[in-house]
């Protein structure tokens, strides 16, 4: 009887499981159908115009963002756990707080502080008697170059964290037997630190290119046209969702690659886990002038990553406050906040049921139906955008025809017509962090409690809620926040599949500075960044704990 | 848990049905253009005919949408800011004829559709902005601006920008194929920078000095020549001229921003009154003294400032043919590799 019962419920996950999957793969495969059927095709024309370009350029981008991440979050992650300086536990966790800082936002802050009209040129030019932009070289922003420095200050972070857990884990042990044996330190972080912490650095520099594959406004604003970029301009600039999807594949390609890599180099990385050393580091003393160049280097990722341009936008703020139109404000606030509810409620109790699920069950399909439900994450905002917004009206008309044929009512479009769509974005995008966040909760959970629970006559999902949720609320709480914060960030796939009248602090934001007016929407900028900063203080309190 | 779960439910869809609020007396637009140039007009509209109207804003892809949409597009009007999306509109069938006397009577019939499909509002004109100090002639022909003795002077936006496509397109129009192709060449070879930002960002680049001339539209000039709200752009402004192109022979290309009544309407009628109204004197004055651009009705005046920039003499060549050959120019712009 138990084990009917419990074979029925196995087949209600899997099913569960498979629907998750298949709601996270559809736009996926709507790409792929749109890809084959194109009304024109002009994959020739691709071919031997734009896409070798877009092609060059992302890799110019991953290869800049990627080594410029490298140095910055490898470099600092290493002088703060080796070194103690003045300021150094305050710096410890403001290095993670560019994070807050979304690229577009970055992007059009420094569009204005570099800008010839900007204070840093126009100083100049008072300084230097300089009369006009011939008079003297300024480094121009509008470039590949000038994207990769923007992205990289905001996105080394992953890097650091990554970077940051790895060395902490080697300090006491390897690390000091290195120097006890005569190792310079350099010697000691080239030959043992760095090998050792490869595979987790890595994992942290491909989440920053997965990021820059997701890029589309900084760069647009740059000028700086990627694959990503393309995919916007073939489908919406030149009316083709055919040649637009082509694009969208050769991306995938170049993600699913990550992806592949990320997932094997993670495996290694639980195993090295396994000998995590929890003594507390002897960090070396340094004292004098070298101490305070340390702190300075330290905060030089800092200024520019997040204070330089908060400046920015606290200075239009100022400028401006007493033409904030509050009531629009507000509503902005309100839309944002809504949708980023929804969101992450629903995409942490997804994730939840489908720990759960995984947790009580060892079936196949169910672990395949898990692993391509966290996909979404590779998928840049523009491209889910269009997978989901073609499946969808196609489901919002077969549904409008058939209540209005069987009951002569129309029903409007209710997927595409209203911010359900959005949501599904967002769900999809998401899921992979509120998955990882949850699990990582589960995963410092004994199975003996649930045993026990289950022995005393508890039901599988008594223990759930009475039991296991209680205890890993601290991940669910972080999951939660991660990706309400992410929600409130997300800009292509918002700006793309909202419905009328509606703006959120992001598109609006995007829509003013895509006028060249950032300093009209200063203030909802500034929002968006500072909720950014709640998550920042979350994860640094859990990884202080964890330090403990 | 059940329980829980059906409350959830309940409360989503209660949300929901908030966010579809509808009243029978609403029109829906789907707009190219920017809220902020259209929304005086369009809250004057409500004050006027007590109709609700409803916007859908983006700079890109709603034609398209509604191609997706098919019948049950929630659209009764388009709005768009060139010539370009009216003929996309139209050739993806999702338009419809009007046949409104109000309109005939308001809108030269050069400037709409014979069948009715879609309704020219106002007209701009590509102009040349041109430094004050820098450069001292006062006529110029797009022509010339191949020419190698603007070699690293020119700046311009994005060349897949819509304005810019109906720019080259017409050019195919005039020269043929071949020759327009070796003008975006020179065009391109005399770039001071690769293309990027907007109009008013290549005003701002001959106020830096970055070049001497640019493209641009007349109403951007305007606007940032009044923009109290901004005082450093009146000082950009103040750095350029505006210098009307082949004025003096086959005239100045000039685009359409204009309306299309969708095809799947729901409401027809109060897209039809929508579309008459934006024809009529109080949006048509608007159009005129708040957005810098040339009104379409005859009788209204252009703006002080629209008519210090010197006689417009538009190029007759017919809006039709000029979007006809968008694609290629679309496609003569990835070829030269004008924005890399």
């Amino acid at each position: 009887m138990f084990n009917i019962l419990h074979r029925k419920k196995e087949l209600l996950n899997i099913i569960g499981a498979l629907f998750v999957a298949l709601v996270v793969a559809l736009p996926i495969i709507a790409i792929f159908y749109l890809a084959l059927t194109p009304e024109k095709n002009i994959w020739p024309h691709l071919i031997s115009t734009v896409l070798p370009g877009y092609i060059t350029t992302t890799l110019g981008l991953l290869f800049g963002v990627g080594l410029i991440s490298f140095i910055i979050g490898v470099g600092s992650a290493w002088i703060i756990t080796i070194y103690e300086f003045p300021f150094r536990s305050k710096l410890e966790w403001l290095l993670l707080i560019p994070l807050a800082m979304p690229t577009y936002i970055i992007a059009y802050s420094y569009g204005e502080l570099f800008d010839y009209s900007g204070p840093i040129q126009t100083y100049m030019r008072s300084i230097f008697n300089w009369n006009n932009s011939k008079d003297y070289w300024f480094p121009d922003l509008f470039t590949l170059g000038g994207a990769i420095f923007v992205i990289s200050f905001v996105l080394y972070p992953y890097v650091y964290l990554t970077a940051r857990a790895a060395f902490i884990r080697q300090t006491n042990s390897l690390i000091e037997a290195s120097s006890t044996l005569g190792c310079s330190m350099l010697k000691t972080f080239y030959k043992i630190a760095l090998p050792m912490a490869r595979p987790a650095i890595v994992v942290g520099i491909i989440l920053v290119l997965m990021e820059c594959l997701n890029e589309f406004a900084a760069l647009e604003y740059f000028g700086v046209n990627t694959l990503t970029v393309g995919v916007y301009v073939t489908w919406l600039q030149k009316n083709n969702l055919g040649g637009a999807s082509q694009i969208a594949i050769v991306m995938l390609l170049f993600i699913f690659s990550l992806i592949v890599l990320e997932r094997k180099l993670r495996k290694n990385r639980t195993f090295h886990q396994n000998s995590k050393n929890s003594l507390s580091p002897n960090r070396i003393n340094v004292i004098g002038y070298k101490a305070w160049i340390l702190s300075f280097v330290c905060f030089v990722p800092i200024l520019i990553g997040f204070i330089a341009p908060a400046f920015v936008l606290i200075k239009f703020v100022l400028m401006r406050y007493y033409e904030v139109d509050l009531n629009e404000y507000f509503h902005l606030v309100f839309n944002s906040i809504f949708l980023a509810s929804i969101a992450s409620m629903l995409t942490v109790f997804i994730g939840i049921y489908l720990i759960n699920s995984m947790n009580t069950s060892n079936n196949l399909l169910l672990k395949i139906s898990i692993s391509i439900s966290r996909i979404g994450y590779a998928l840049p905002g523009v491209v889910l955008a269009l997978g989901i917004m073609v499946p969808l009206i196609h489901f919002d008309r077969l549904i409008q025809n058939i209540f209005s044929s069987f009951m002569g009512i129309s029903l409007g479009l209710i997927f595409t017509g209203t911010f359900i769509a959005i949501i599904y974005a967002y769900i999809v995008r998401f899921l992979t962090i509120a998955y990882g966040t949850v699990e990582s909760g589960f995963s410092s959970l004994s199975p003996n409690m649930a045993m026990a629970s289950r022995t005393l006559g508890k039901s599988q999902i008594e223990t759930l809620l009475k039991i296991e949720l209680p205890i890993v609320r601290p991940a669910i709480i972080a999951a939660a926040l991660l990706v309400f914060v992410d929600s409130m960030k997300e800009l292509p796939a918002t700006l793309l599949l909202r419905p009328f009248n509606f703006d959120t602090l992001s598109t609006h934001v995007y829509t003013y500075a895509s006028l060249s007016a950032i300093e009209d929407a200063a203030l909802p900028a500034l929002t968006i960044v500072l909720t950014g900063i709640l998550p920042i203080i979350l994860l640094n309190r859990t990884l202080m704990l964890k330090n403990k | 848990m059940l329980n829980f779960f059906t409350k959830f439910i309940l409360a989503f869809v209660v949300l929901l049905m908030t966010y579809q609020t509808s009243s029978a007396k609403e029109v829906n637009i789907y707009s190219y253009r920017q809220p902020y140039l259209i929304e005086p007009m369009l809250d004057k509209f409500t004050a006027d005919t007590g109709i609700e109207v409803n916007v859908l804003f983006s700079g890109k892809g709603l034609v398209d949408k509604m191609v997706q949409e098919g019948t049950s597009s929630p659209a009764d009007v388009l709005l768009t800011v060139d010539i370009g999306r009216l003929s996309d509109a139209v050739n993806s069938g999702v338009s419809q004829s009007i046949n409104s006397d109000v309109i005939t009577r308001n809108i030269p019939a050069e400037y709409r559709d014979p069948d009715g499909h879609w309704i020219g509002l106002t007209s701009r004109a590509r102009v040349v902005y041109a430094s004050v100090d820098r450069v001292e002639q006062d006529s110029i022909t797009y022509e010339e601006l191949a020419d190698p003795k603007w070699a690293g002077k020119i700046c311009i936006r994005s060349g897949q920008n819509a304005y810019n496509i109906a720019l080259i397109a017409s050019m195919i129009t005039h020269h043929g194929e071949a020759d327009t192709i070796k003008w975006l060449k020179g065009l391109k070879s005399n770039l001071a920078r690769t293309p990027s930002g907007n109009d008013r960002g290549q005003v701002k680049a001959i106020y830096s000095g970055e070049c001497d001339i640019s493209v641009g539209n007349t109403y951007y000039m305007a606007k940032m020549r009044v923009n109290e709200k901004e005082p450093e752009q009146k000082e950009w402004a103040a750095s350029a001229k505006i210098i009307m192109p082949n004025a003096n022979d086959r005239g100045t290309h000039v685009n359409l921003s204009g309306a299309v009544l969708a095809k799947n309407a729901p409401n027809k009628e109060n897209g039809i009154m929508l579309i008459e109204w934006l024809t009529g004197d109080v949006a048509q004055e608007m159009y005129a003294e708040t957005n810098h651009e040339y009104p379409l009705k005859e009788g209204i005046s252009i703006s002080d400032m629209v008519a210090s920039f010197g006689n417009l003499n538009p190029d007759g060549l017919g809006l039709i043919a000029v979007a006809n050959n968008r694609s290629l120019a679309s496609e003569m712009v990835d070829l030269v590799n004008f924005d890399e």
